[in-house]
């Protein structure tokens, strides 16, 4: 079967232009119709695509910038497979919950809808890019539209400087990227051969360890700060408290897993020395991240925060599969990067529920007591917080159990550290869901149980997570062949005696 | 009796633009309006058409002309195209402005063409007697248009300035020139490059780099780099925005032409010693004209900051020495020019429509007014931030690619941490446009016949444009009350700019394939 990657690339971005030029009332159900597609892409592209090569599949590849050598050049692999049905589905979901919102919620709906698609189409590219400045490009491309969302649709006066500073923040990484990555290329290649940033060109490549330390710093720096990790994460807070809440949702579900995304398909294939060498850093920042974030959930009582940090923590757990550079520990990451996305956003539609009922504020010391008048909403959001802690039998404590493992078989002292991540996970959501959910009611809380047009959302995503808790080896079986090479190098190279006893 | 074999052909582009500007001039005696008004701009923009034409004619001679004084190369004529594009953007522009009214439309219009064709003498300058007359040439013409707004305090105050540090700037750049030919006994710029090359002691020679020196600063000065830019705030902020935007773009790509012919031809064998010298003004330049830029509320003098660190950028492209440096520079400055005339465009539209001048305020709300407006000065913005899908993007891979192939790695880092600063006041201003309400002096009886809620009048309402063009030169205030509706010529400005902009940077490949050939001008380079 031949799938154009071109045509699931541009269709959202497609839709979002035509939702501009129709009525406003119809101009978020075309959006929703062009995500719709990319999604039905995806999962042709899941059920087609060949796991046995764990090659790249459905390849395109055109010059596009023949002076600078790059390539627009889409493919699928093991490695993106998973996150592009993240992405598609967590797209359609929040742009069906904005549109299903109604016109009054919101002024201008035609602009909100075509970034939304905009955003959507940025992020397949970065998933889908097989050259290095195609990914570069679309890794900047994708937080343009996000200033605008926030900018003009978020709540609270604050909104342009925290979106302001979001940007700084996430531009400064992402430029350091930019240069590194025009670096890697002008260096790989030969002295009077045509620069090549085709990705599988550059692997041919062994960079000098020298060159590869400072690029591996700065691919670092872009990535960690679009996750957030712990020491960059400080456009975090501002940044969650003003975004629209469809926008965050997929703001937290996605773009910080295409930062996850971008070490195990660039840095560690392209600079195996320098992840072995920064193999210890990165585990550091990554337990740092796992602990502060769950000290910081278990602390605010801002619910947004409380999903904020936990991401924090989460992307943390992933950070740590991806470097114990093991292929056990990067399958579990990419699984992980799936389950927490697929969490993240009806979590983030809950919280947004339980605002509305409690007069809008987002403070956990106004909620309380839903649980008995909404028991489809205290189910749904049971089952959400128990996927999320990585309750066994959840696709999350799959993911989860591979990281450590992965991290077990290399450093064993981080690894238990980490253990305590998993337990403190269980502490700040079940310290939300019961604090949310039980108790008295609180004083301002209205105890209704969602409308339809919620559960049209919520429930096929809650439906999914169950789906893959119980069939977690899909993205697993599917990824076998693709991702563990991605950090076999580099592993090797960072734990030569381990590898020659196998 | 034959006189010497004059090579007309070559000769045509500057001799068009001459010959042009003296019919502008004298066109503009006749008293009837429509004449002043319509016909003299038409006049202009037609000179700078067949300018632009012969130059294309010209494209790839590749030959010496004038006892090889001029150099008639794919080059030069690429930079004379970017001269006319910005001259007929500035005479658009200038349509309806207040400054031609004020100082005669025939002078103005061909003190701008005199300018231009003192730019086509510089870049195609040989050696450094024609080079100072180019300079010179588009330098005088200039200072007299900054001016032009003859009742208006700061255009004055703006034109002395110019005059006065531009002419320190020149006096800098003729004493350099004449310590280069001190050092090396002539004035070719080819020639010069052979001495040098042959006598390797001479790059430690006092003189030498005594002239070398002078002439960087004395070029600097006109491109704006800092730290000789003290100028360009204030001279862009007081001068008529047409002429500003004219400056920002014409002038730096005239200054940076020369820059490039100075420093890799006739200076290329002594690249080690001056390379470093242009790196640390790059890098200089990047930091203030970013810190410069941040606290700015007047738009004018934001772009002015911005052209600064954008100077900084373009720079390394010269520091580099090497054809991909060359290539990188012509391309960035194409860009560089849409994006700022798409910015510039909507100045001018904004000071014409609203009270605040050039303050940032005048764009609040500019997204659901004027959406015409509002997107070319947010492409612009992004582009000029470097954001992908924009030319500024494209440019600046093809600026890093430069710098890290030439091995100043260093300098590329500096580029993209001056483009993540840049980033503060180029948001500020998509901001103020998407994200602030409308100023409440839009409801004022003077625009009730404008109430354009989502999409703007494409067409301008004629008859109501040119009584309040009648009413601004009776009243002769500098913002014309009454004259409070978009002008089509300037939004068509903004728009084409903006949609180049973005052209260049999904399909850049054409105007890359033009910026090769324009660097395969130099013969030495590699």
């Amino acid at each position: 079967m031949t799938l154009h990657l071109s045509i699931m690339l541009w269709l959202p971005a497609l839709a979002g232009l035509v939702a501009l030029l129709v009525p406003r009332a119809i101009s978020g159900w075309v959006a929703f119709v062009g995500s719709l597609g990319a999604l039905a892409y995806s999962v042709a592209l899941l059920v087609d695509y060949d796991a046995a090569t764990g090659s790249l599949q459905y390849v395109t590849d055109e010059t596009w910038i023949e002076q600078l050598g790059i390539h627009y050049k889409l493919g699928v692999d093991g490695l993106n497979l998973a996150l592009l049905a993240l992405a598609t589905l967590m797209f359609s979901a929040c742009i069906l919950w904005a549109a299903l919102e109604g016109d009054h919620r919101r002024e201008r709906p035609r602009q909100f809808f075509a970034w939304m698609a905009l955003a959507h189409s940025a992020v397949l590219g970065a998933l889908l890019a097989q050259d290095l400045l195609l990914f570069v490009l679309f890794f900047d491309l994708m937080l343009v539209p996000f200033f605008f969302l926030t900018g003009i649709w978020g709540p609270g006066p604050d909104r342009v400087r925290a979106v302001t500073k979001l940007f700084i923040y996430t531009l400064v990484g992402s430029l350091l990227m930019l240069a590194a990555a025009i670096a890697t290329g002008v260096l790989s290649s030969v002295q009077g051969d045509q620069t090549t940033f085709v990705l599988s060109e550059l692997e041919k490549v062994a960079l000098p360890e020298g060159s590869q330390r400072w690029i591996f710093l700065c691919f670092a720096a872009a990535f960690l700060v679009k996750m957030p990790a712990f020491p960059v994460h400080g456009w975090m807070p501002d940044g969650y408290r003003t975004m629209p809440l469809p926008v965050l949702a997929v703001f937290s579900a996605v773009l910080s897993k295409v930062a996850a995304y971008g070490f195990l398909r660039v840095v560690t294939p392209l600079f195996p020395d320098a992840s072995a060498d920064f193999q210890t850093l990165m585990l550091l920042i990554a337990l740092a991240s796992i602990l502060y974030g769950s000290a910081m959930a278990f602390t605010t009582t801002e619910t947004r925060l409380i999903l904020g940090y936990s991401s924090v923590a989460q992307l943390g757990f992933i950070t740590l599969g991806i470097f114990s550079l093991d292929g056990d520990g990067a399958q579990g990451a990419i699984l992980q990067s799936v389950n927490h996305g697929l969490v993240t956003v009806p979590a983030f539609f809950i919280v947004g529920l339980l605002a509305a009922r409690a007069g809008g504020s987002q403070d956990l010391r106004d909620m309380g007591g839903v649980a008995f008048r909404a028991p489809i909403l205290a189910a749904l959001f049971l089952i959400v917080s128990l996927a999320t802690l990585a309750m066994p039998g959840s696709a999350n404590f799959v993911g989860e159990f591979l990281i450590l493992f992965g991290v077990f078989e290399t450093k064993i002292v981080i690894a238990i550290v980490a253990f305590t991540g998993v337990l403190l996970a269980s502490v700040y959501m079940l310290r939300m869901f019961i604090r949310a959910m039980h108790n008295r009611v609180g004083a301002g809380v209205v105890p209704t149980d969602i409308r339809f047009a919620d559960g049209l959302v919520l429930v096929p995503l809650v439906a999914v997570i169950v789906a893959l808790a119980l069939y977690p080896q899909m993205p697993l079986e599917k990824g076998q062949n693709t991702i563990p090479p991605k950090v076999e190098e580099a592993g090797r190279l960072a734990q030569p005696e381990r590898q020659a006893i196998r | 009796m034959k006189g010497p074999s004059i090579d007309w052909a070559g000769l045509s582009p500057v001799l068009a633009v001459m010959g042009g500007a003296m019919i502008v001039l004298l066109t503009g005696l006749l008293r009837s309006r429509f004449v002043r008004e319509s016909l003299v701009p038409l006049l202009a923009i037609a000179t700078l058409a067949t300018f632009a034409g012969l130059s294309i004619w010209q494209w790839d001679e590749g030959k010496d002309i004038v006892s090889a004084a001029l150099r008639v190369d794919t080059f030069a004529m690429y930079l004379n195209c970017l001269f006319a594009v910005a001259g007929i953007a500035a005479v658009l522009l200038s349509w309806r402005a207040l400054a031609p009214r004020e100082s005669a439309h025939g002078e103005y219009y061909s003190l701008l063409l005199f300018s231009i064709g003192g730019m086509a003498v510089l870049v195609a300058a040989q050696n450094t007697v024609t080079l100072f007359l180019g300079f010179e040439l588009l330098s005088i013409p200039l200072y007299v248009l900054c001016a032009t707004e003859m009742r208006r305090a700061s255009s004055l105050e703006s034109g002395l300035k110019y005059l006065v540090i531009g002419s320190v700037g020149s006096a800098t750049l003729v004493y350099g020139l004449a310590l280069l030919y001190g050092a090396t006994g002539s004035t070719d710029f080819s020639e010069m490059a052979g001495i040098l090359a042959a006598r390797g002691d001479l790059a430690r020679d006092s003189l030498l780099l005594g002239g070398v020196a002078l002439v960087v600063v004395g070029l600097a000065f006109k491109a704006s780099v800092a730290p000789f830019h003290q100028w360009t705030p204030d001279v862009y902020e007081g001068a008529p925005t047409p002429i500003t935007s004219f400056m920002a773009v014409a002038t730096k790509a005239a200054a940076f032409g020369v820059l490039l012919r100075m420093m890799d031809v006739a200076l290329l064998p002594v690249a080690e010693d001056w390379g470093v010298v242009l790196a640390a003004l790059a890098v200089v330049s990047i930091v203030v004209g970013n810190v410069g830029a941040l606290g700015q509320s007047s738009l004018k003098r934001l772009l002015a900051w911005s052209s600064v660190a954008q100077a900084g950028y373009l720079l390394a492209g010269v520091v580099v020495a090497t054809r991909l440096g060359v290539q990188a520079t012509v391309f960035y400055l194409a860009v560089y020019m849409l994006m700022t005339l798409a910015a510039f465009a909507v100045v001018v539209a904004r000071e014409r429509e609203t009270d605040l001048g050039d303050h940032v305020d005048s764009v609040n709300g500019l997204g659901w007014t004027r959406p015409w407006l509002a997107w070319p000065l947010t492409i612009a913005m992004l582009s000029l931030a470097g954001l992908p899908a924009t030319g500024g993007f494209i440019g600046k891979i093809s600026l890093l690619e430069a710098t890290v192939d030439g091995g100043w790695t260093w300098l590329g880092i500096a580029i993209v941490l001056g483009s993540a600063a840049s980033l503060a006041y180029y948001l500020r201003v998509i901001a103020a446009m998407w994200m602030r309400p409308a100023p409440a002096a839009r409801a004022v009886p003077a625009l009730a016949g404008g109430s354009q809620e989502l999409d703007p009048p494409e067409a301008p309402r004629e008859g109501g444009a040119t009584e309040g063009a009648f009413a601004a030169e009776h009243d002769g205030h500098a913002d014309g009350d009454g004259d409070r509706r978009g002008h089509w010529e300037v939004t068509l400005v903004a728009v084409v700019a903006a949609i180049a902009t973005l052209a260049a940077g999904i399909y850049p490949d054409p105007l890359f394939d033009v910026a090769r050939d324009a660097s395969e001008s130099f013969r030495a380079l590699l």
